[in-house]
């Protein structure tokens, strides 16, 4: 029988709130689904798409940027970055074959360790309900359609 | 006697551009003809592919490939270079990043195929009939996902001064490290001749469309609200499309520092919103009508997204 299928997914989480809610979770001791590699950046705003696309090219089911709720960045507006540039993206990587679903942006503050827990299980079954990613372009439907 | 350097040039998937970008060297070709020997260069010389494969191996100083590749012959021919050449360069936008053609990796084969031959409005092919000349791979590839190149010049197509300084750096032996590109490693805002009028903080209340906008011809197109691609893209051309009040699309393609130039590109202009609200976001990101065509102009075939060297 074959394996069941695990997505799986890059997290990044900002320094100061998502990645303190993911401790705060692990303390805790709640439990969630493993498929998030979590990634520690300094702040949401950090994140280049780059990395993004990098991650997705390795071969990524999913990719979560977490970052601390819109007034509270700890470098003031680092998080209205992400969230623009979040925007932008994801109409771009729509038109290169990857599902909305895929790339996902949450804003956690560092007491929120049940909404990690809540995110990352949702965002595993979405992808689980996604399936695999298709590895060669199949994206005709996007220009024709 | 001592016998002159050998040198060829092919051309991939191109349009011709990069070809005529040679030519206009100006009276400086003439130098260039002077100091090196032009063993190879279908669209000026009648030299055949025999001729190239009668050739020492590594007999040829330097290759100048233009082109992406896409087809099995394209890939042939820039192997067969590769092996007989000392050195390679990717010679334009379209070697170097995947260029134009890239942007065929947002479709399949199968779709391309049918758009031109049986769907497009003035076609009449009741026959189903195809082009039999050289069967197209299924994605597009820059020429470094293909053989190994040594330097890469940049531009849609390179401007002279950046091919003769080339082609002297490479006679003389003084050029850069292998795999650097040979232009100056700076954005293009940086010799951009509206630069002064850039504000230090950018924020945009929306974009406009080029040919929607009436542009002022003396400020920074970006502050305009202008989809410029300065902030992102390797500076060496003079800034001509700025000189002609058009924006930056990005045909230098990237700087040192980056690897993806469209996500890079992206991350330059969608940091710019001014809004703060993610309807007000959207709504000013609705004059960006196609994300992947505008950032991946010239790069989407290099993209991070897919990394395989070769594959067919």
């Amino acid at each position: 029988m074959p394996e069941a299928y695990e997505p799986k997914i890059v997290a990044f989480f900002c320094n100061w709130c998502t990645y303190l809610a993911a401790d705060l979770a692990g303390t805790s001791r709640l439990k969630y689904a493993p498929n998030a590699r979590v990634i520690r950046v300094m702040c949401s705003g950090r994140v280049d798409p780059q990395f993004v696309m990098e991650a997705f090219g390795d071969g990524a089911d999913g990719v979560l940027i977490g970052g601390c709720h819109p007034g509270d960045c700890h470098y003031q507006e680092g998080n209205y970055k992400a969230l623009r540039r979040f925007h932008l993206l994801k109409r771009m990587v729509k038109q290169m074959g990857i599902e909305e679903e895929r790339l996902r942006l949450e804003w956690i503050s560092a007491s929120e360790g049940d909404r990690v827990r809540a995110v990352i299980d949702d965002m595993v079954a979405r992808l689980k309900e996604l399936g695999p990613r298709r590895r060669a372009p199949s994206r005709e439907e996007v220009l024709v359609g | 006697m001592t016998q002159k350097p050998k040198v060829a040039f092919y051309w991939c998937a191109s349009c011709g551009g990069c070809e005529e970008a040679v030519v206009d060297l100006g009276a400086k070709i003439l130098d260039v003809a002077e100091a090196v020997d032009i063993v190879f260069w279908p669209v000026a010389l009648d030299f055949k592919r025999a001729d190239v494969e009668r050739l020492p191996v590594r007999s040829l100083l330097v290759s100048f490939i233009n082109g992406a590749i896409r087809s099995h012959e394209q890939e042939e021919m820039a192997r067969l270079l590769r092996r007989k050449s000392q050195l390679v360069v990717a010679f334009g936008a379209c070697a170097q990043l995947g260029g134009i053609p890239g942007l065929a990796n947002l479709s399949t084969r199968r779709a391309l195929l049918d758009e031109a031959y049986l769907k497009s409005p003035s076609t009449v092919n009741p026959d189903r009939i195809f082009p039999q000349v050289a069967e197209l791979d299924e994605t597009v590839r820059p020429l470094d996902r293909v053989i190994d190149v040594d330097y890469y010049l940049p531009g849609c197509p390179p401007v002279p001064g950046i091919i003769s300084a080339a082609v002297e750096a490479l006679l003389t032996g003084t050029a850069p490290p292998r795999g650097s590109v040979l232009a100056p490693d700076r954005a293009l805002c940086e010799e951009c001749p509206r630069k002064d009028s850039k504000p230090e903080k950018l924020l945009l209340a929306s974009f406009q469309r080029i040919s929607l906008a009436a542009a002022d011809e003396t400020k920074c197109l970006l502050a305009q609200g202008l989809a410029c691609l300065g902030p992102a893209t390797r500076g060496g051309c003079g800034a001509l499309c700025i000189a002609g009040n058009m924006p930056c699309t990005g045909c230098f393609g990237p700087t040192s520092r980056v690897r993806d130039y469209g996500a890079k590109a992206l991350s330059a202009l969608g940091a710019s919103i001014e809004a703060t609200e993610p309807e007000a976001i959207d709504a000013a990101l609705d004059g960006i009508p196609d994300a992947a065509g505008l950032f991946y102009r010239y790069s989407l075939a290099a993209s991070r997204l897919t990394k395989e060297r070769s594959c067919r």
